[in-house]
């Protein structure tokens, strides 16, 4: 069975061929890299995965189902989690409760339960509070755990964010640039942490990234977009010496 | 664990001391006080449930008035005598059966939630729709539409007549003992994970839904919720000043929540029960500005409507000032008092 296929995606914003017959093939365990200049229309393609977009064309299949045009919550609940570009936390919630929530898909107690405090409801809470408290220890932030989410430092956030996706059970994890605004250390730490995680939760990895450094280190495949088009693909190698994604990134003057 | 019991146990004290307080203020306290105590019940009440969908899911409902009437409206039809239906809908006669209904108190205290709170349910589904300013609209919208149908369907709410003459079943035990039950549930859910979902909404709904919340769905729970209570509220109401008629249930009734929560502070339930009470309380004292006064030798006219100029200036400063309100998103809790008290004996004994 495939794992992930998504075929012919096309999206159109007011007559801007935002992504323009994309078409993605993920192996389950693997780790792709999507790159592409600003504006390419890696973002698009991520919320068409996710279900923040409905592409107007072209089919999403995940473990073996069509999952195209579902509710963003249906997808995260089929297995498929993200982080946003630009970090999007509960700012005024603690670090313990933006995790807390990601478990919410699966809670089975209702409303009154949770009024009544009945057996179910504490037995949920607890066993949420401890998976919850767990992740936050896999990504050093157990100290912060009672903290305003908002008030964390920068690097922090990034790695809340990571274990709140984390938190909500996925077998594909989508991340949007990961690494942006990061010093190299701090980048390093993240290429690890995401190999790291890849292996111990037994995920596939999609990611979008600027830093080369990044997506040559740890991607085994890469897909280069530009303008909403698929310009290569290929391993790191084949990628780094491929004149057209040279030339999209420097322009055409750069290899004449 | 003991400081859950120490916790627990305060609050039970608590409530004792606050039915004790109830029982000596029924006998000694004036018909006025005991009607500004009522007051206060229900606006607490009406502020905390408005919070729920307001301040901790986010959504920004200007239909509080609707609710209210329509639960104000259906208690007082299934309570009132087929006699006294009789002689009040003298242009058009109400239609059966409500015209030969006639049930107990907290029968129709029940029906007014639950009535409400289905109405509720209908309204969400284009309410929520939309989202911020649309939604503000919308439900601004609704308010008023349930005031016009008031003002005119007749046969069942007697049009701009209103009913009068509503046996004054509202007493201290039953708007204390609804304001209670009202906090009870509105601070266990949002302290469970429906509330966290709620808040989550309400930080960021693109984000909340990514991480598998059904949005629609808590804010509908959040919105029907509101309703439930809101209508219990509407129906004490009604049975406290005995007489409804449409105009009691205009947008300002909505303002005027709107206030009470803002300044208590949104997501705060705290802030909604000390805001409800500084609100019904100052609300009275400010009734001097309204009447006649004179300065030296100038004499001012009483202006009407006086003390609302002084709320509205008073939600300016706070929105500039204070933009989080009395508690922001804070809550009461026995371990912060404890502390407090602590540090007020210490700085008393530094000083001492």
């Amino acid at each position: 069975m495939i794992f992930f296929k998504a075929e012919h995606l096309t999206m159109n914003f007011e007559g801007l061929n935002a992504v323009d017959d994309f078409s993605l093939e993920l192996g389950e365990g693997s780790l792709t890299g999507l790159i592409g200049p600003n504006g390419a229309g890696k973002t698009t393609v991520f919320n068409m995965i996710t279900g923040n977009l409905r592409p107007d064309q072209g089919k999403i299949l995940f473990g073996g189902e069509d999952i195209t045009g579902l509710k963003p919550h249906a997808i995260t609940r089929r297995g498929i989690a993200r982080t946003f570009q630009n970090i999007r936390l509960f700012q005024d919630l603690t670090v313990l409760d933006n995790v807390m929530i990601s478990y919410h898909g699966r809670l089975r107690s209702s409303f009154v339960g949770a009024v009544l405090h009945t057996p179910l409801y504490r037995r949920e809470e607890e066993r949420m509070r401890e998976g919850a408290a767990a992740l936050l220890n896999r990504v050093r932030l157990a100290d912060l755990a009672h903290e305003r989410a908002g008030g964390l430092a920068y690097g922090q956030q990034r790695r809340l964010e990571i274990a709140r996706a984390l938190a909500t059970g996925p077998r594909l994890l989508l991340l949007d640039e990961p690494a942006a605004g990061m010093n190299p250390q701090e980048t390093q730490e993240l290429m690890n942490f995401i190999v790291q995680v890849k292996t111990d939760f037994n995920l596939t990895v999609l990611l979008i990234e600027h830093d080369m450094r990044v997506v040559m280190g740890i991607c085994q495949w890469i897909k280069v977009l530009d303008y909403g088009a698929e310009i290569a693909q290929g391993t790191p190698r084949e990628i780094q010496n491929d004149p057209k994604v040279i030339a999209a990134y420097l322009g055409e003057e750069a290899i004449a | 664990m003991v400081k859950q019991t120490r916790d627990q146990i305060l609050t039970g004290l608590s409530i004792i001391g606050l039915f004790a307080f109830l029982y000596w203020a029924k006998g000694s306290a004036s018909e006025y006080q005991i009607r500004l105590l009522n007051h206060c019940a229900i606006f607490i009440t009406f502020a905390a449930s408005y919070n729920l969908i307001n301040g901790f899911c986010g959504q920004f409902s200007l239909a509080p008035n609707a609710f209210a009437a329509i639960g104000a409206y259906t208690s007082a039809l299934l309570t009132m005598s087929p006699a006294e239906k009789q002689i009040s809908f003298i242009i058009e006669p109400l239609i059966w059966p409500l015209n030969v209904i006639s049930v107990p108190f907290w029968v129709s205290l029940l029906a007014a939630g639950l009535v409400t709170g289905f109405f509720a349910f209908l309204m969400g589904f284009p309410v929520f729709r939309v989202r911020g300013d649309y939604l503000a609209i919308v439900t601004l919208g609704f308010g008023e539409v349930v005031r016009v149908v008031a003002n005119n369907l007749q046969p069942i709410t007697n049009g701009p007549l209103g009913l009068k003459g509503l046996t004054p079943y509202t007493n201290l035990w039953w708007s204390f003992g609804a304001m209670l039950f009202t906090l009870f549930f509105i601070w266990r859910i949002t302290h469970s994970s429906f509330g966290r979902a709620m808040q989550a909404i309400r930080e960021d709904e693109v984000a909340a839904e990514a991480m598998g919340v059904r949005s629609f769905r808590y804010k509908m729970m959040a919105f029907i919720a509101s309703g439930f209570f809101q209508g219990v509220a509407g129906g004490l109401l009604a049975h406290l000043i005995t007489t409804i008629s449409p105009s009691l249930f205009t947008f300002f009734l909505t303002f005027n929540l709107l206030i009470i929560v803002v300044v208590g502070g949104l997501g705060s339930i705290t802030g909604s029960v000390i805001s409800s009470i500084l609100f019904v309380f100052g609300g009275e004292a400010l009734r001097a500005v309204e009447e006649p006064f004179s300065i030296g030798s100038l004499e001012i006219p009483g202006i009407p409507g006086m003390r609302m100029v002084i709320f509205a200036l008073i939600l300016i400063v706070v929105m500039i000032f204070a933009r989080r309100g009395i508690m922001g998103q804070r809550e009461f809790s026995w371990q912060g008092s404890i502390r407090i008290l602590k540090r007020v004996r210490d700085l008393n004994r530094k000083r001492g």
